[in-house]
């Protein structure tokens, strides 16, 4: 079977501290791979390892069968990047910035220039494509930094958590390209912090912690072993939370996980939970401070998979849509 | 149209000129910076005012105190040589602060993630530079003009004299490239530049004659290698034996491109 990424053992360390600490995955051409993690759990350096800007310590790589060490210059001609921070220039325009990438990419000239002009139109630009990218705002930035990581078209495209700091919008006009990108035969690895985006684009993601892959499955099979929804539920003291805890234990059956006032219940069934919680509190007369119902989060992730919760704030670091989706 | 090939085996034959690969793409590469200089003037004027200041300082202010005994002509003709030297030196910093910026910013990683050569980003930006001393250096000239400074030689010597300038501010160029590279962000690059600079300029026979600094400094000023450039291209200015300069101003820039130019790639291929 074709693998368009392979990766083997691999490990990256900066001193004492192991980035990356024996990881190993395979991508099938053509799919989705998210790379699910907080800050600093090891997605950004296995990116920058298979991009051919990081040297692995230990193990290998190859992108479509090429070593990503020994074989970069060729790996360099099948990829293309787009990293954390818009990598453009603010002094070039919209159309002079993708026309360099093109140039750099040995595209000839016109070819290049053609390139710049298609993927502007295509990525909503080109009435900023003579504006130079100083003017431009965030959103726009980060279209032009990935349109500008495809202008060689790319078999293999890396996104590193290419919608961190976007808005809505954006968000979702990027989600969709990237959809298209793989509806023409690309096969992209994503990383991201969020289990929604991983969720919405991925066929297959790997949750990453301190360097390691503690969890690879479809995103459907992941929600399917953390409950599909989260429910939360806020009382006005202890006494009530714990009451609370033990009435729901008998009127549906779910295990309810209390910290101090607050009470959070992971169900595949949600809907059902919700109801019966919900009526039960009602009969008994108990009036919650706050009920919220949202997807799990990357934090609920790590607390199903770890046991511990990532360092970020919790559910507040979850995308807004993470609420209103269903 | 599409956004991406899905054939993943020809791409590799696409460049049957990797000899030639360098200098295209530091061609790109350099354009980029260039056209920095036209879209940001802030950076042109500091590398232009700086040294048109330098010159009416030294012309007007210091310069009547240098000793007329010490040096057989007029003044204006000493400094000159001695500010176009500076200009490039000073201009110089310019790579490493260019390239610690582009460092943050997270340009590189995308650079260094393109089939592009490993030497264009700083043959780009050491062309870019070369350019601007071009322009910098014939401004000078018609500074000097105006405050008094006159052609002796010839203007043959006079073109020999701005090869050498531009030949030294070349390989200062990436001197500080490998400065800015090691940094990593442009405020570090230039608190690390100044301290190598500042006595490399000023203890030096740029604007005064070595003869009159106390015994232990003439050693290092009178050696080091902005005083042997400046001694160059003072004699292709002003007359006088040049060979033995020349000749010895040209080693010192060659050796420092021979040391620093590998030096600054090997740092570009590592930099993280």
């Amino acid at each position: 079977m074709p693998v368009a990424i392979r990766v083997e053992g691999l490990v990256k360390h900066f001193g004492e501290v192991y980035a990356v600490d024996g990881v190993d995955f395979d991508v099938a051409p053509g799919t989705v791979f998210g790379l699910l993690g907080p800050n600093g759990s090891g997605k950004t350096t296995i990116v920058r390892i298979l991009a051919t800007i990081l040297r692995p310590d230990a193990g290998r790589a190859e992108v479509l069968g090429r070593d990503v060490v020994h074989q970069a210059d060729e790996v360099r001609y099948l990829i293309g990047l787009a990293g954390q921070f818009a990598a453009i220039d603010p002094n070039l325009t919209g159309a002079e910035n993708l026309r360099l990438s093109g140039r750099l990419a040995q595209l000839p000239g016109r070819v290049a220039k053609e390139r710049a002009y298609e993927l502007l139109d295509r990525f909503q630009l080109s009435e900023a494509a003579d504006r130079t990218a100083r003017t431009y705002s965030g959103g726009m930035r980060r279209r032009l930094d990935v349109a500008a990581a495809l202008v060689q078209r790319p078999a293999v495209v890396f996104l590193d958590e290419p919608t961190t700091g976007l808005d809505l919008h954006s968000r979702n006009e990027l989600w969709e390209m990237i959809r298209e990108l793989v509806a023409e035969g690309a096969t992209v690895l994503l990383t991201t912090q969020y289990l929604e985006e991983a969720d919405r684009l991925a066929d297959r993601v790997a949750v990453m912690s301190m360097g390691k892959i503690i969890a690879a499955d479809t995103p459907a099979a992941l929600k399917a072993q953390l409950g599909n929804t989260v429910l939360e539920i806020r009382l006005k003291d202890e006494a009530e939370a714990v009451r609370v805890v033990q009435l729901l234990a008998r009127a549906t059956g779910v295990t309810a996980d209390r910290e101090e006032t607050a009470l959070r219940i992971s169900s595949p069934d949600g809907t059902r939970v919700l109801l019966e919680t919900v009526r039960s509190l009602n009969e008994n007369g108990i009036a919650p401070t706050t009920l919220t119902v949202r997807e799990p989060s990357l934090d609920d992730v790590f607390l199903s998979l770890t046991g511990q919760r990532t360092s970020a704030a919790p559910t507040e670091d979850a995308p807004e849509v993470g609420r209103a989706r269903r | 149209m599409s956004l991406v090939t899905t054939i993943v085996d020809a791409p590799v034959l696409r460049h049957p000129y990797r000899l030639i690969r360098p200098f295209r793409d530091s061609l790109s590469a350099g354009s980029r910076n260039l056209i920095a200089y036209w879209r940001v003037p802030s950076l042109l004027v500091f590398t232009t005012i700086q040294p048109v200041i330098f010159v009416l300082m030294f012309r007007y202010v210091f310069g009547g105190v240098v000793s007329v005994s010490l040096i057989p002509y007029p003044y204006v003709d000493f400094l000159m040589p001695g500010i176009f030297v500076q200009t490039t030196v000073f201009g110089a910093i310019g790579a490493a602060i260019g390239l610690s910026t582009d460092l943050q910013s997270g340009l590189l990683e995308r650079f260094r993630s393109l089939p592009m050569s490993r030497s264009a980003v700083l043959g780009g930006r050491t062309l870019a530079d070369l350019v601007r001393n071009v322009f910098v250096a014939a401004l000078m000239v018609g500074v000097g003009y105006a405050v008094g400074f006159r052609i002796r030689v010839g203007v043959p010597a006079l073109l020999a004299a701005m090869l050498l300038v531009l030949l030294f501010g070349y390989a200062l160029s990436w001197v500080f490239a490998a400065v800015g590279l090691m940094t990593g962000n442009p405020e570090t690059a230039q608190a690390a530049a100044f301290p190598v600079m500042a006595p490399l300029v000023f203890a030096s026979s740029a604007f005064v004659p070595v003869s009159s600094m106390p015994g232990w400094l003439q050693a290092f000023a009178a050696h080091q290698p902005v005083s042997v450039t400046v001694a160059a291209v003072r004699a292709l200015c002003v007359g006088g034996p040049t060979a033995t300069n020349v000749a010895e101003a040209v080693a010192w820039s060659l050796g420092i491109l021979a040391i620093f130019g590998p030096l600054a790639v090997l740092r570009y291929r590592r930099s993280t």
